[in-house]
């Protein structure tokens, strides 16, 4: 990592981890830390977004699908065969990867953005196989019975115990993604993001590397559908539909496209935007999500994060945030 | 990685008879070529010539609509690009393709990607293999930019340098491959002449590491200046082929340049 991300990495690392105390402190926001719960969930699906849209240039409107077939592998294992939850978590990983693999082979063999219409199309049929294939899913009733975590013979039962795991694997997705980057094929794929065809020329797989991307964001999505199936407990479909893709990808503009932090920022902004904020607007959620889109594609197309960098303290010159070696 | 050495007039790359057509428009109607290993080779013509499509199939960016193109006696047309740029092929752009937010050193750094291996997984937990690999690669990146004299830019953003230095770094970028053979698409194009006069000799110490050089270039005098060979096309067609002074005085190449007077 740069010197630059290792103290970001050391703040955001301290304030997370104080999070829990504080909020305990302030009457009335107890409840936060379970929207910081889902916040981190929904990180890991983002981080994945991220690398696909900012890095490799590619957007994929089917990340909640993957975020349900690691939902629904995990639910269907454990709750209809009993299986122990952690065994299934990496079966759903490895089929969300297989799938992504099949969609993401024909896409990204083309230039431009086919890989954002197949995976609309897919995500769509994903959401249709989650509601009708009532025998396995429950359908839109629902799946219950599906139990928690436990490590070692360990429950995990308190909201701050759940706070803890989930950030703690966020921190080890965001690591294990900053080390991607900042390495030979980091290089790679912002190089296809900027000149896709010199990439080529230079001898960059470029075809597979996004296939790459895409696999790995795939599975990223598949493990924290997982963990969100123990943590909630109860699965219904539209918890995976387009809506749910759609508010992914608007997580990451919002925060910011070519950067791992504005991915968190602006996940961890929506979530309490989606969970807390916007509940008196019901119905009319949609419409608040295309006003912020309009307002980040017109006035931050870089996002929130470009704001911060520009501000004082946080301000650094692109020369110096690029410049370096890993 | 080595370069075997040479066996004078065997030639690294054989054009047979390559055509290529968009639709109805026939940008090679049928090159024959064979360029020898070691040597300067320019590629001169009147603009719409077909140079750059050459350049363009040589290097995989296009599939040649007929003919075969031999490197080192096997066929490399239908290839993938990267494969090509493996095997030892490379290239630099007539419109700079830098990856301009990235900085000079990591432009030069990504050329070695063909040369090294570390993968996904190697990279995302950073097995120790992988950091002495990286450690390799800034140190061979850095020698690179040395060689062409940027070594003091190396932390600027390359999109911030100006034209004459982003051409030479396309060149730093592509010899980072450890390529066999360069194509340098109109190297020279928007550089001074002092800028002009430096490249040929870069060039020139280029091809004296062993590399062959293929140069596609308007300004008459470094190419008279530093070439071995001179091709020229006219219209996606074959005009003539041969040295400096055998091409200066050929009457077909001076009526295409300089019309019917």
């Amino acid at each position: 990592m740069r010197t630059t991300d290792r103290w970001i990495f050391t703040v955001v690392f301290l304030l997370i981890a104080v999070f829990p105390w504080l909020v305990g402190r302030i009457s009335g926001i107890s409840h936060y830390i379970e929207v910081m719960i889902f916040a981190g969930i929904f990180s890991l699906v983002c981080l994945g977004l991220s690398l696909l849209m900012g890095y490799a240039g590619q957007i994929s409107l089917a990340q909640a699908a993957f975020f349900g077939i690691g939902a629904y592998t995990s639910g269907i294992l454990t709750a209809r065969f009993d299986w122990n939850p952690w065994l299934a978590m990496p079966v759903g990983a490895v089929l969300a990867a297989a799938v992504a693999w099949i969609v993401g082979v024909p896409a990204l063999r083309l230039r431009g953005h086919y890989l954002a219409m197949a995976t609309l199309g897919f995500g769509v049929i994903v959401h249709i196989v989650f509601s009708e294939e009532v025998e396995w899913t429950g359908g839109p009733s629902g799946m219950v019975d599906i139990p928690g975590l436990a490590i070692a013979g360990w429950r995990i039962s308190s909201e701050v115990q759940w706070y803890y795991l989930i950030w703690g694997i966020v921190f080890l997705a965001l690591l294990f993604s900053f080390h991607i980057l900042h390495s030979r094929v980091g290089r790679a794929l912002r190089a296809i993001h900027e000149e896709e065809i010199a990439a080529e020329a230079m001898g960059v797989p470029t075809a597979r590397y996004k296939v790459q991307i895409f696999v790995f964001g795939a599975v990223l999505a598949a493990i924290a559908g997982s963990f969100y199936t123990h943590y909630v407990t109860f699965l219904s479909p539209s918890s995976f539909n387009l809506m749910w893709s759609i508010r992914f990808v608007l997580m990451v503009m919002v925060g910011g496209m070519q950067s791992l932090w504005g991915a968190l920022l602006g996940t961890v902004l929506l979530t309490f935007v989606g969970n807390e904020w916007l509940q008196v607007f019901a119905d009319f959620e949609v419409l608040v999500y295309g006003a912020i889109l309009l307002v980040v594609a017109l006035f931050l197309p870089q996002g929130l994060i470009s704001v911060l960098r520009r501000g004082p303290g946080g301000a650094r010159s692109s020369v110096s945030r690029l410049g370096g070696e890993g | 990685m080595e370069h075997p050495a040479r066996q004078p007039g065997a030639s690294i790359l054989e054009l047979n008879d390559i055509q290529m057509s968009f639709g109805g428009v026939h940008a090679l109607k049928g090159i024959n070529h064979a360029v020898p290993e070691g040597i300067i080779q320019a590629v001169i013509g009147p603009n719409g010539a077909g140079k750059t499509t050459l350049f363009h199939c040589i290097s995989g960016l296009l599939n040649p609509t007929e003919g075969s193109i031999l490197f080192r006696g096997a066929e490399i047309n239908g290839l993938a690009p990267h494969r090509i740029a493996h095997l030892g092929i490379s290239r630099t752009f007539q419109h700079v393709a830098l990856f301009k937010s990235m900085t000079v050193l990591e432009n030069v750094m990504l050329g070695r990607h063909s040369r090294t291996r570390s993968g996904f997984w190697a990279t995302g937990l950073r097995f120790p293999g992988m950091r002495s690999e990286e450690r390799n690669i800034h140190k061979k990146a850095e020698a690179f930019l040395d060689l062409v004299g940027l070594a003091d830019a190396s932390r600027l953003q390359a999109g911030t340098l100006p034209l004459g230095k982003q051409k030479i770094l396309e060149i730093a970028r592509a010899l980072a491959t450890e390529p066999r053979l360069v194509l340098l698409d109109e190297p020279a194009g928007g550089l001074n002449m002092t800028e002009t006069e430096e490249l040929g000799v870069l060039i020139q110490k280029i091809c004296q590491t062993g590399i062959t050089v293929v140069l596609v270039e308007h300004d008459m005098n470094l190419v008279m200046d530093i070439s071995d060979q001179i091709l020229v096309l006219h219209y996606g067609q074959y005009l003539a082929s041969g040295t400096p002074q055998h091409i200066k005085d050929d009457p077909a190449v001076i009526e295409a340049y300089l019309g019917e007077n």
